[in-house]
């Protein structure tokens, strides 16, 4: 028997259109997208004033100046969108409530990979229309700074989207949740809280104090604000962040593997 | 008006007794509604580890900032907060379902889904009040500005969230615009003012008057002078802007709702 | 009951985003002068292709939309001014969507109905028992009204539209998508009602069966003007050659348009 030439490129074709599909799908909200980048830019002014008067009353504090603390101020602002910071769903989490979810593991290919390369058309199409705009009115109003390297810029952009897939991983188990959960507000209030507060949206982490920024800096939600903005700004190890965030990235998609697999086998084989 | 509070407060408490009958999801709701806002105050106990001053304001000041403002803002949210959902309900066809019942569409638009979880929201505004108040020594003559100035911000928040449903009949594609204003406000007086450009000041001032919220009767209530050297007299002008701007907003709300009458989309 | 003098309802449909409209925009003619009573009693088939005016009439009768011309009165009242007391005297159903609380069980549903319309306590509950009983509804009263089957939702909003004994009822394709026993009960309930309370009924339906075994009159809307007014029969004789009533409509329907 022989072997297509190119025995992979169906899968990885299918995943392509997949990837094309979720972009247009969120393309069809362009409006929406955009009101979200006018708030992003609103909360970005006031949240970088603020950063401003305690970078003013303690110069220099944690290795960043006034600008540094401005870029990351609009950053985070910037990575709400892709990144869903505010603790957004997966449509999965309906498809699990309404038990649709079923047909989705009947399906062929992975369901993880499958909402995985939905996931990323959508973060790619609100990449472009949410993080974009706030970033260039934070440069027109307080100014940021741009890293100057196209290695920083290459790097940034694999940081990106290693956030992405972190984020992903962390709502596709919240998703599943509802699986075994009979209420998932639970998981969700809490998710929001995680996300919220330990990725850096709120206040930087750098600038956490003690052992509460040392574990802050060490959990998976870091690898989602602190990390790509940190890689922006120059003030990190490059292969070291980008390791961090891979190393992340890979632990939630194999717990995601695993609970697709527990949840196919309650779901398919005991029927719900 | 007594029948609009009689409305209501029928349609409110349906929703909570609905809502009770799945007791634990109201705790958790409740619980997370009080620890989503906390992070708010994290945030500030954050910025004070590292300063003893923001903007010449101490923690107790910010926190008695954040602690009126949050508790405007949590009781205006609850009591009005869903008109934010106008769009969704122009979309789906159950605006039209309030309009063929004999009651006001406001209301019932106010108290659809009455979220009782945000009374978490209020406690933990009211919460750091507290902590905050007893360490300012605020004398008995100038106190008396504190129940007024959190009634008058739940006013001005609740006009601004109609605002934002009134402007859902013009953009019902994009209802998100609403939430610069109302939770882009919330955001503004948690902190004080001084923070800001004196442009955004002067524009909170003035044009969007939440500087009325909290700013300038906190102003008075900590005997402290304008940073910016406004006039004294603005400090006691919050139950004036709080009705003006209840004013512009019925206007459009009215408005809105002409339009959706005569336009039918 | 209801009036209508040379009603007009037109829409100003904007085309494209801003910077991409040719020309000006367009206005379209949803209804034009049309012109039709109802007498107290009287159960009327409101008849249209999809698109024909059909909704649009219907929002006009309950004061949701107000008319660009004309003149309509329902009930003694002119709706789009006094919508809040009109809706005391009219009763009105969408098929396609609830007016009840999505996710409230039914009898809160009835509850706050009682009390919106301000129904004494008393004749609310002889009431809403005798609407139970006729509609079938003990079963369901205690589910939210989401997880309640098109029928059981259905028969429940009629039963809320109806728990203040309105003079007019409206409905909007009542029927569509039910099975065929939810049909027939919902069609014995309103000949029943028309026929034992008097209460005029006004009902738009693409359902030929509703028409056939309930209206007297039959109206037919096209291109939002009145296309055709008068009794089943006269409705079939329009088009002696047809057997059934679905080819004399379809006839109708297929007309080319008066412009």
């Amino acid at each position: 028997m022989r072997t297509p030439p190119s025995w992979r490129c169906p899968t990885f074709s299918l995943y392509l259109t997949i990837f094309r599909y979720g972009f247009r799908r969120h393309a069809a909200y362009r409006a929406a997208a955009v009101a979200g980048a006018f708030t992003n830019t609103v909360f970005g002014i006031l949240r970088a004033y603020v950063l401003i008067a305690l970078w003013q009353a303690r110069p220099g504090l944690a290795g960043y100046d006034v600008a540094d603390a401005v870029t990351f101020c609009f950053l985070t602002q910037a990575f709400i969108g892709p990144m869903q910071v505010f603790g957004g769903t997966l449509d999965l989490a309906q498809r699990v409530r309404s038990g649709d979810i079923a047909l989705d593991l009947v399906r062929p290919g992975s369901l993880l990979l499958w909402s995985l390369a939905d996931d990323l058309g959508r973060a790619a199409y609100l990449f472009l229309l949410r993080s974009i705009p706030p970033t260039l009115v934070g440069a027109v109003l307080f100014g940021i700074r741009f890293p100057a390297e196209a290695l920083t810029w290459a790097a940034f952009a694999l940081s990106v989207v290693i956030g992405v897939v972190v984020s992903f991983g962390l709502r596709y188990l919240v998703a599943l949740s509802s699986c075994w959960l009979f209420d998932d507000l639970g998981v969700q209030s809490l998710s929001l809280v995680m996300t919220t507060f330990f990725s850096g949206m709120i206040l930087p982490l750098v600038i956490f104090p003690g052992w509460l920024g040392t574990l802050a800096r060490a959990l998976p939600w870091a690898a989602m604000v602190q990390v790509p903005a940190d890689v922006f700004l120059g003030k990190a190890d490059l292969a070291g962040a980008l390791a961090f965030q891979a190393l992340w990235a890979a632990a939630l998609l194999a717990a995601g593997a695993l609970a697709t697999r527990a949840a196919r086998r309650k779901v398919v084989i005991q029927g719900g | 008006m007594t029948d609009l509070v009689r409305t209501y407060v029928l349609l409110a408490y349906t929703w909570v007794r609905a809502a009770a009958q799945y007791p634990v999801s109201l705790a958790i709701t409740t619980v997370a509604a009080f620890l989503v806002t906390a992070l708010d105050v994290a945030a500030i106990a954050v910025i004070f580890t590292h300063t003893r001053s923001l903007a010449g304001f101490t923690l107790l000041e910010v926190m008695f900032l954040y602690g009126t403002a949050g508790l405007s803002f949590a009781i205006a949210d609850l009591l009005f907060g869903n008109v934010d959902r106008l769009s969704q309900h122009v979309r789906a066809g159950t605006f039209d379902a309030m309009l063929i019942r004999p009651a006001s569409p406001f209301v019932q638009m106010a108290v659809e889904r009455f979220a009782f979880h945000r009374v978490g929201r209020i406690a933990q505004a009211g919460v750091v009040l507290a902590i905050a108040l007893p360490g300012l020594e605020v004398p008995w003559r100038r106190a008396w500005m504190i129940p007024v100035m959190v009634v008058c911000g739940i006013v001005i928040f609740t006009a601004l969230w109609t605002l934002g449903g009134a402007l859902q009949f013009l953009l019902t594609d994009a209802p998100e615009v609403a939430n610069a204003f109302t939770y882009g406000g919330g955001q503004l007086t948690q902190y004080p003012l001084s923070v800001y450009g004196d442009d955004l000041v002067r524009g909170v001032t003035f044009i969007v008057p939440l500087a009325f919220v909290n700013w300038q009767p906190a102003l008075y209530v900590l005997g402290r002078p304008d940073p910016l050297g406004l006039p004294h007299l603005l400090r006691f002008l919050s139950p004036a802007a709080a009705l003006a701007l209840a004013c512009v907003a019925a206007l459009a709300w009215r408005a809105g709702l002409r339009r959706y009458r005569s336009t039918g989309s | 009951m209801i009036e209508l003098d040379g009603v007009g309802r037109s829409f100003t449909v904007r085309q494209g985003p801003r910077w991409r409209r040719r020309g000006g925009p367009r206005v379209v003619h949803a209804v034009r002068d049309l012109s039709f009573h109802v007498a107290a009693g009287e159960f009327v088939g409101y008849l249209g292709p999809n698109g024909a005016g059909k909704s649009t009439t219907i929002k006009m009768l309950t004061g949701i939309l107000a008319p660009t011309s004309g003149r309509i009165q329902v009930a003694g009242l002119d709706p789009s001014r006094r919508r809040a007391v009109l809706a005391r005297r009219i009763g009105v159903v969408f098929g396609q969507r609830t007016t009840l609380w999505w996710d409230l069980p039914l009898r809160d549903s009835f509850h706050l109905v009682r009390h919106l319309y301000k129904v004494d306590r008393t004749v609310h509950a002889a009431r809403l028992a005798e609407l139970c009983e006729v509609l079938e509804l003990g079963g369901f009263l205690d589910t939210p009204v989401r997880q309640l089957s098109l029928g059981q939702r259905v028969r429940g909003d009629i039963a809320a539209a109806l728990l203040h004994d309105p003079a007019v009822l409206v409905l909007d394709e009542p029927t569509i998508g039910l099975d065929v026993v939810s049909k027939a009960a919902v069609r014995e309930f309103l000949r029943t009602l028309n026929a034992e309370r008097g209460t005029t009924v006004l009902l738009t339906t693409h359902d030929l069966g509703d028409i056939e075994r309930l209206c007297r009159r039959v109206m037919l809307i096209d291109h939002g003007r009145l296309a055709f007014d008068g009794t089943v029969d006269e409705l079939r004789a329009t088009a002696p050659g047809e057997t059934s009533i679905e080819d004399v409509v379809t006839r109708l329907y297929t007309r080319p348009s008066p412009s």
